[in-house]
Order: structure tokens, then C-alpha cells, then sequence
């Protein structure tokens, strides 16, 4: 299987800047790719596009050969987003939240260190580090063949970090889940992943 | 035993000015009848002994007269109030989810009916439709939505942006159970204290315009009826007859008032622990 972005080209509304222009990228399902890049140079769009939150304004996502639009229902390519609270009902308990997800296992809820205790609480009851963990949990349900990680591991401590990449790495070549990881940091992505791009050379 | 927290304090007091209002309510209902008995004999009593708020110029005990007209204005505040929710919830989701012709105009209506001081529209509707029990109830209705049917038609705008939903989207959840289970937590809450804090406005209107002679009539023993006939007597000295209803009615408010912020702070996710 492979997720394929096609000529991309992206600008949020007219008279602002190019962010993304004419931009390609494929990724098989067993392959860990790094996006690197500053500030400001679209790795955020980039992942809402390719997991179809943004549309492109040229260029089409395309997943094992169709566009990813044609998807209905569950989306294949899910993003884990950089601030979790944004993503999480502060009205749901997070016992909810992981039930959103398509039939979460339980050797997942376990490999992320989610404890019983947390279930039962509310988002702003848990730290965002607790709360990012849920949100992996969440993405890595059933019919899950791509990840998409955006800045998931800023707000966590160093242990915590690579509990998590490691805890995904394993996960990932498991499952055969295709892995997209976007950070800032150099020695991270190339630690995670098998090939790294860049966004800001052309 | 389990020590008293702050949230068994605010659902005691919610459900002591939710019983207290229904009491008075049902004890007026009762007294209906006694509320019209005039007795010469026993004319502009100061309060105290038999009649603990006095009687009128025509031998009508207070008191009774007081609850009666009470439980008429909460009758009068909780259909009205009612009405105008369902037409805020209405309008406000409609504003929000249809488009953006009828978010305009709904927004126009807001403005329009938001532009004219309450009492004057009030006024004109009530008497439109002839005065009244139906005149104060419809007046009421039509003039208390708007408030609140801004706040939903904003909280559905931010939530059908919010990434959470968007998310769910993503992970293949209906749109149904969106609203159920994302949506309507939010809604729900906004909804009720707004129906809620709605009563006493609609209390009070219903009273002022009953007092300018636009309610309800005048055989009625309506709070707004007992307060005008009062304004006579008040320089004969006889204080008991505006000031005992007029406490009453003031309490009444603010027992709906103390009700809804209770259930606003219960219905509050981050009061959760307190």
C-alpha cells in the first residue's frame, strides 16, 4: 500500500504566501519517512492535506492507487496532531475519547503506559503529555494503514519521548502502518525513520 | 460520613429554590379561590396575628393574594420561557448550519428585536393579541429569544470548526452521532441555564407591563395588579401592600436566578471535584 501526494500546491487564501508549490512525496506502509523543515514552511499543512483535513488547491492525494477523498467513513491516514487538547471533547471522558477510536487493542493502551486510573477522568484533569498518549492510542485503531505524527513528542520529557517512538516504531512495523514523522529535531527523525525530506530545498 | 463538598452544597441549594418555587406555585394554585373572599369586616389590617401581610380596602388577605399572583407569574415565566429557549435553540442552530442567507437574515431578526427596548415590544405584542394571560405569554415569548439563541448560534459555529469534531470526522463517525455525542454536551448545558436565567426576565416583564395595564387583568390578583392598586393607598400609609409582594416577587427572581447558576456550575466539567 502506498500514499502517494501528487503535485501539491497550497496557499491559505488569496494574496498569501506560497506554502506548499507542486510538492511530491510517496510512502510505502513499511517505511518510517522524517519531514523536516523551519517554521512556517508547511509541515502542518502538508499533514493536514495528505490526511485529507485541508484540500489542495492542485494536486490530489492518492492512497493504493484512488484519492484519499474517495475514502468514506473511516480514513485510513490518520494525524496525530502537535497539541492534543485541541483534538479531545473537554467534555468527553477520556474513557470516551479511546472509544472514538476503531477498536483500539488493549496491548496498545498498554504499550503507550496509559494507566486504568486516567480513563475515568477529564481532559483537563490529565497532563498534555497523558492526554498525547490517548490521541496515539486513538489514531492506531483497526483499519489504521497510515500515521501521521505531528510534533507529538514537544511537550514530553526525553524518557517519555522515547518510550513513545520507541513504543511506534514497534507498533508501526508490526501493523505494516506506514509512519510520516515531522519534527524540528534532526537527531530525532533520524533515529525514527528510514529516509528523511526536506521541505525547505527545492 | 463523607464530608460535605461544593458540589452537594450547590445541588442542595439548586434543589431547595426548586422546591420552594413549586410549593408556591401549588400553594397558589390552592388558594385561588380564597385569594377573591372580600370581608369588609376585617379591612386594612396592618400585618401581623391572622394575617401576617396584612389585608387590602376591601378585606383581601395579602398573603394569599401574594402567593396566588406568584405562582401566576411563575406559571406565566416558565411557559414563557420555555417558548422562547425552543425558539432560540431553534433559530440559533438554524443560523449556524444553514448557510449563509439564513445566518444573515437570522442575525437581522436578532438585531431588529434586540434593537427596541424590551418593554416597548412587549407592549405592542401583548396588546396585539389582546391582552391577557395569551398576550403576556406570546409578548414574553417573542421578545427573551434572542440572547440566547446568539450564544448557541456562536457555540455551534466554534464547534463545527473544533478540531475534535474534525477528528471524529476523520475516525468515521456519523454526523448523527457527532451531534449527539460532541455536539449536544456542549449545547445541552448553554441551553438549559439559558431557559433558566430567562425566568426571572419573563417574571419580571410579565409584572411591569401587568403594572402599566398591558398583562393581565385587572380582577386577576397578579403581582403586577396587586403593586399598581397598591401605588394608591401607599400615602394613606398602608406600606404592607406593596411591600410584602414586592419582597416576594424579588425573592422569587432571585430564587430562579440562584437555581440557574447552581445548575450552570454542575453542568460545568471543571467543577467536577470540588
Amino acid at each position: 500500500m502506498v500514499l502517494e501526494a501528487k503535485n501539491i500546491s497550497f496557499r491559505y487564501g488569496k494574496g498569501s504566501r506560497q506554502i506548499l508549490d507542486d510538492f511530491s512525496l510517496a510512502i510505502e506502509n513499511h517505511e518510517r519517512v522524517g519531514i523536516a523543515a523551519p517554521s512556517g514552511f508547511g509541515k502542518t499543512t502538508f499533514c493536514k492535506i495528505l490526511s485529507g483535513y485541508e484540500k489542495p488547491d492542485q494536486g490530489e492525494v492518492y492512497l493504493d492507487g484512488q484519492p484519499l477523498s474517495s475514502y468514506k467513513g473511516y480514513c485510513p491516514v490518520q494525524m496525530i496532531w502537535q497539541h492534543p487538547e485541541q483534538v479531545v471533547n473537554p467534555r468527553l471522558r477520556m474513557r470516551e475519547v479511546l472509544k472514538e477510536g476503531d477498536g483500539i487493542e488493549p496491548c496498545i493502551i498498554q504499550g503507550l503506559g496509559i494507566e486504568e486510573d486516567w480513563l475515568n477522568r477529564f481532559p483537563a484533569e490529565i497532563s498534555g503529555g497523558e492526554m498525547q498518549r490517548f490521541c496515539i492510542a486513538r489514531a492506531l485503531g483497526k483499519r489504521t494503514k497510515f500515521i501521521l505524527a505531528d510534533e507529538i513528542s514537544t511537550m514530553l520529557d526525553l524518557i517519555t519521548q522515547s518510550q513513545i517512538w520507541n513504543f511506534l516504531i514497534e507498533e508501526t512495523k508490526r501493523r505494516q502502518i506506514g509512519l510520516l514523522a515531522v519534527s524540528h529535531s534532526m537527531p530525532l527523525l533520524e533515529n525514527v525513520c528510514t529516509r528523511i525530506c526536506r521541505l525547505d530545498e527545492k | 460520613m463523607r464530608r460535605i463538598n461544593g458540589r452537594m452544597m450547590t445541588a442542595a441549594l439548586l434543589g431547595a429554590a426548586v422546591l420552594f418555587l413549586f410549593v408556591i406555585t401549588v400553594a397558589g394554585h390552592m388558594y385561588a379561590e380564597e385569594a377573591l373572599v372580600t370581608d369588609f369586616s376585617r379591612k386594612d389590617l396592618s400585618p401581623g396575628g391572622a394575617y401576617i401581610f396584612g389585608t387590602d380596602w376591601l378585606g383581601r388577605d395579602m398573603f394569599i393574594r401574594t402567593l396566588t399572583g406568584l405562582s401566576m407569574s411563575i406559571q406565566i415565566g416558565i411557559l414563557a420561557a420555555c417558548v422562547s429557549s425552543v425558539l432560540a435553540l431553534i433559530l440559533g442552530v438554524l443560523a449556524a448550519t444553514m448557510g449563509k442567507t439564513a445566518d444573515a437574515l437570522i442575525t437581522w431578526v436578532i438585531d431588529l428585536v434586540m434593537g427596541i427596548p424590551h418593554i416597548l415590544l412587549l407592549i405592542l405584542i401583548s396588546y396585539a393579541f389582546g391582552k391577557g394571560f395569551k398576550g403576556v405569554v406570546v409578548g414574553v415569548a417573542l421578545t427573551h429569544w434572542t440572547s440566547l439563541a446568539r450564544v448557541i448560534r456562536g457555540e455551534v459555529l466554534q464547534l463545527k470548526e473544533a478540531l475534535y469534531i474534525r477528528a471524529a470526522q476523520k475516525l468515521g463517525m456519523s454526523q448523527l452521532k457527532i451531534a449527539w455525542k460532541h455536539m449536544l454536551p456542549h449545547l445541552f448545558p448553554q441551553f438549559l441555564v439559558g431557559l433558566i436565567l430567562t425566568f426571572p426576565h419573563a417574571i419580571l416583564h410579565e409584572a411591569s407591563i401587568t403594572f402599566l395595564g398591558f398583562g393581565l387583568p385587572p380582577e386577576q390578583p397578579a403581582i403586577g395588579i396587586i403593586l399598581s392598586e397598591s401605588m394608591k393607598y401607599l400615602a394613606m400609609g398602608r406600606w404592607w401592600l406593596a411591600l410584602f409582594p414586592g419582597l416576594l416577587l424579588v425573592f422569587t427572581v432571585v430564587l430562579f436566578d440562584v437555581a440557574g447558576e447552581s445548575l450552570r456550575k454542575l453542568l460545568d466539567p471543571g467543577s467536577t471535584h470540588k
